[in-house]
């Protein structure tokens, strides 16, 4: 428990967080390793689950029928994915998999989602982390569908 | 050698002397005598424009123009006066070098490679006659553009170290004027080789002559003069004084370049491009304006290519096209920056301003825009 | 038009192309080539500056401005990366070995390399981007003791669109060069083991000591903006990052006028700035 709460301190996710709000976290934690090619979880099932990626590349994708897998965004160590466990109707719309050996923390949903409820510090404290998140990976999602090295950029999106 | 010449006109001092018409006439000649071809206003198309003569005889005599925002009219009297008009729609940078340029020309070689030659420069020993302090001014920015720098454009240089400055101080300034702004005019006070001011008062037309340079003064010695009275001297500071008051227009020049640099953004350039056609008179009229373009073409067979540069303006699509489009698509962009460039920018690339208050972007702007009205209401 | 500065009668000729021949040409991706071409001969090689560019005319078509993507300390050698986009570079990508071409140059201020000795250098590149920055890597390699960390982050479109891929390969591969390569793709399909996601993304691991460190960032104008606020947000100045923009260009020697940026020629001023010396600038429109 105490090695679990220390990986949760030391991720840059949750850095600053307060020593009881870690405990709280702590309660739900779990820490997971996958092997290249897991998938932390697929399209469609239930979203009952947040991954703080610690160590190793996950990429977000998704299956188009003619065409295959499409790469979406690759995360790295310190990225933070399924949010999806935070709201109904809680089902992964994408495709998650380890594009080398991860290890990330686990944090159950049912149970982060009362505590985050019944402590407003804490419901806040992890909020404005994943609205720090959401802002930083929006723009990159922006830039991204700017499509900025085709000849003429944002003209023609696929 | 070379350099002297363009860069620093050595001053010879002497006494301001009285010409006639005839003496005016002996000067024309004797520039034609040393190996000047004659450049000077003429009227063309309703307009006074710059074009070679023969002597004094071709010169507007009794003309007068009027001038307003995007209006211009030339009208006749009797008065023998032969600069009585200020500028028209052309500048010296006609002849300097001139609107079109070939720089090279490449051809194709037996082996599928090409050779580049470059054609002669074409020199041309211009003696321009009747410049205004204005022009003498511009002449001189162009001068620190074009040759100034690292890099000189050869074609203009070739045609600036032969070239004669016969100025003309404007007692009349005109409707769109505002040299007094700048401390430009009326007055020529450097960049010349004689300066003329002509008097008209009893006994009759006659032309006060001053000196600029010592090709000037070489000049000056071979015709017939007299010394200038105190009453003539007297006489033309007066004009020239009562000139730099009677100026159509006003810039306030003082911290213009600040007030143009922090007013990038600002509504007053929407309110311009309403009004703007994007035309690109002003720059093709403006004295200092060097922008140009370089342009590649072929012949027929595809065996001889050659490139010239002719004026471009930053009022075209094409002046700023970057990767298929124009980084200023909107007028309101070209407009500021072509009037932040003349006012602001060009401080920082030359040193001083770009602009010499001629009035030509005024005057011949078809809509009228007042480059010192928009000053005035950022 | 020509030089005709400095000495006299030393004339050189600024406006006159010199034609040189094309010695290789190596596909870098479907609509990119790099041209090798026997450099115009000059006392000690064709020497220029990283970042610098050429003028490279195609034979009856025009100039264009190319940036020299060699090696500095190689100035027998003169390599240009061009991508098909206009005219003139469609010319120029369609020409074979031993084929002729018109170059003037080298113009332009290039990196400050001086600046960057003795720091941490973090390279940023986007796209065509990466070209104008090779000599960079160069010129660190060569002097590699003179560099703390270094570390290139490159963003291309698809794995496909990967300028230099075996070159950028045998970097990251070679542990002696102490260099770090991130590259990274904006889409992907599932056979492709590397970053998907934007250049920026991966400055968020990147070390980023806010004392001793410079950034040069080249790609499109877009790019850079993110690049920069991505490197503020990170604790950079804005006197530690230097960017190399692109402006309309004629003549290459400040007497066209085009490509002037606010008070500066991009062609002799820039093209790379300090942030800082362009105050806002970059965030204003249709400069």
């Amino acid at each position: 428990m105490e090695v679990l709460e220390q990986l949760l301190a030391n991720h840059p996710f949750l850095l600053g967080l307060k020593a009881k709000h870690l405990n709280l976290l702590a309660g739900c934690a779990a820490r997971q390793e996958y092997g290249r090619g897991d998938f932390l979880f697929r399209e469609g099932t239930e979203a009952d689950q947040m991954f703080l990626l610690h160590s190793g590349r996950v990429t977000l994708e998704i299956h188009q029928p003619g065409i295959g897998e499409i790469q979406l965004e690759s995360l790295l160590p310190g990225d933070v994915l399924g949010w999806s466990c935070l709201f109904p109707p809680y089902r992964w719309h994408v495709d998650a998999r380890a594009l080398e050996p991860a290890v990330v923390l686990i944090l159950a949903g049912d149970c982060l989602r009362p505590k985050l409820d019944a402590d407003p510090e804490l419901g806040y404290a992890v909020t404005k982390r994943l609205l720090n998140k959401v802002h930083e990976r929006l723009e990159h999602v922006r830039m991204q569908r700017l499509d900025l090295y085709n000849v003429r950029p944002g003209e023609r999106i696929p | 050698m070379v350099a002297s010449i363009c860069h620093a006109r050595e001053v010879a001092k002497r006494e301001p002397t009285i010409l006639g018409r005839e003496g005016l006439s002996a000067l024309l000649d004797t520039l034609r005598a040393n190996g000047y071809q004659l450049v000077g206003p003429v009227v063309r198309a309703g307009a006074i424009a710059y074009e070679a003569i023969a002597g004094l005889d071709d010169l507007p005599a009794g003309w007068s123009d009027s001038q307003e925002p995007g209006r211009y009219r030339l009208s006749r009297n009797d008065s023998p006066a032969l600069f009585a008009y200020t500028v028209g729609p052309q500048s010296w940078k006609k002849f300097l070098p001139g609107a079109v340029t070939t720089l090279w020309q490449a051809k194709r070689q037996p082996d599928g490679g090409f050779v580049i030659a470059e054609p002669p420069t074409a020199a041309g020993n211009y003696a321009f006659i009747g410049v205004r302090p204005c022009e003498l001014a511009a002449i001189s920015i162009q001068d620190r553009v074009l040759q100034g720098g690292e890099y000189c454009s050869t074609a203009y240089l070739a045609r600036r170290q032969k070239n004669f400055l016969l100025a003309v101080n404007c007692t009349r300034p005109g409707g769109t004027c505002f040299c007094h702004s700048w401390g430009t005019g009326p007055k020529a006070s450097a960049n010349f080789d004689l300066v003329l001011t002509e008097l008209l008062s009893p006994p009759g037309q006659r032309f006060l002559l001053e000196i600029g340079s010592a090709t000037g003064a070489e000049i000056a010695v071979q015709i017939p003069q007299q010394i200038a009275s105190p009453h003539e001297l007297a006489e033309s500071a007066q004009l020239l004084e009562r000139a730099s008051h009677q100026m159509g227009r006003t810039l306030a020049t003082a911290g213009v370049k600040e007030l143009l640099a922090r007013n990038i953004e600002h509504p007053h350039w929407e309110s311009v491009a309403e009004r703007c056609l994007g035309c690109a008179n002003c720059t093709m009229v403006c004295p200092t304006c060097f922008c140009t373009t370089l342009s590649d073409t072929t012949n027929l067979t595809g065996d001889q290519a050659e490139r010239v540069a002719s004026w471009d303006s930053c009022f075209t699509l094409a002046y700023s096209y970057l990767h298929g489009g124009s980084v200023r698509s909107s007028r309101q962009a070209r407009y500021r920056q072509w009037l932040t460039h003349k006012l602001s920018n060009w401080f920082a690339q030359f040193g001083e301003a770009g602009c010499v208050g001629c009035g030509r972007c005024i005057t011949w702007c078809p809509v009228g825009i007042d480059l010192t009205a928009e000053v005035g209401a950022l | 038009m020509k030089l005709a500065k400095s000495v006299p009668g030393a004339v050189t000729e600024a406006m006159v192309p010199e034609v040189v021949r094309v010695r290789q040409v190596i596909r870098e991706t479907g609509d990119t080539i790099t041209l090798n071409i026997a450099p115009p001969p000059r006392a000690g090689g064709f020497l220029f500056k990283p970042g610098q560019f050429n003028m490279l005319y195609a034979f009856g078509k025009g100039e264009v401005p190319i940036s020299i993507s060699g090696d500095p300390g190689h100035p027998s050698e003169l390599l240009h990366t061009v991508r098909a986009v206009g005219l003139v570079t469609s010319e120029l990508t369609k020409l074979q070995i031993g084929d002729r071409l018109g170059v003037r140059g080298p113009y332009g201020n290039g990196w400050p390399m001086e600046r960057a000795k003795g720091n941490d250098l973090v390279i940023v590149a986007g796209g065509l981007g990466l070209a104008p920055l090779r000599p960079v890597i160069y010129h660190v390699l060569r002097q590699r003791g003179e560099f703390r960390r270094v570390a290139l982050y490159y963003g291309a479109r698809t794995p496909q669109d990967i300028l230099f891929l075996h070159e950028l390969e045998h970097w990251r591969g070679r542990l002696d060069l102490d260099l770090s390569v991130e590259v990274t793709v904006d889409r992907a399909g599932a056979d492709w083991f590397g970053h998907v996601g934007v250049v920026t993304a991966l400055l968020a691991n990147a070390y980023l000591a806010t004392d001793g460190t410079v950034a040069f960032v080249c790609g499109p104008e877009i790019m850079m903006r993110f690049a920069v606020r991505e490197l503020e947000r990170y604790g950079l100045a804005r006197t530690q990052i230097w960017l190399s923009l692109e402006r309309n260009m004629k003549c290459g020697v400040g007497l066209c006028g085009h490509c002037q940026y606010g008070p500066t020629f991009v062609c002799h001023d820039g093209p790379v700035y300090r942030l800082d010396s362009i105050g806002d600038l970059l965030s204003r429109r249709e400069i």
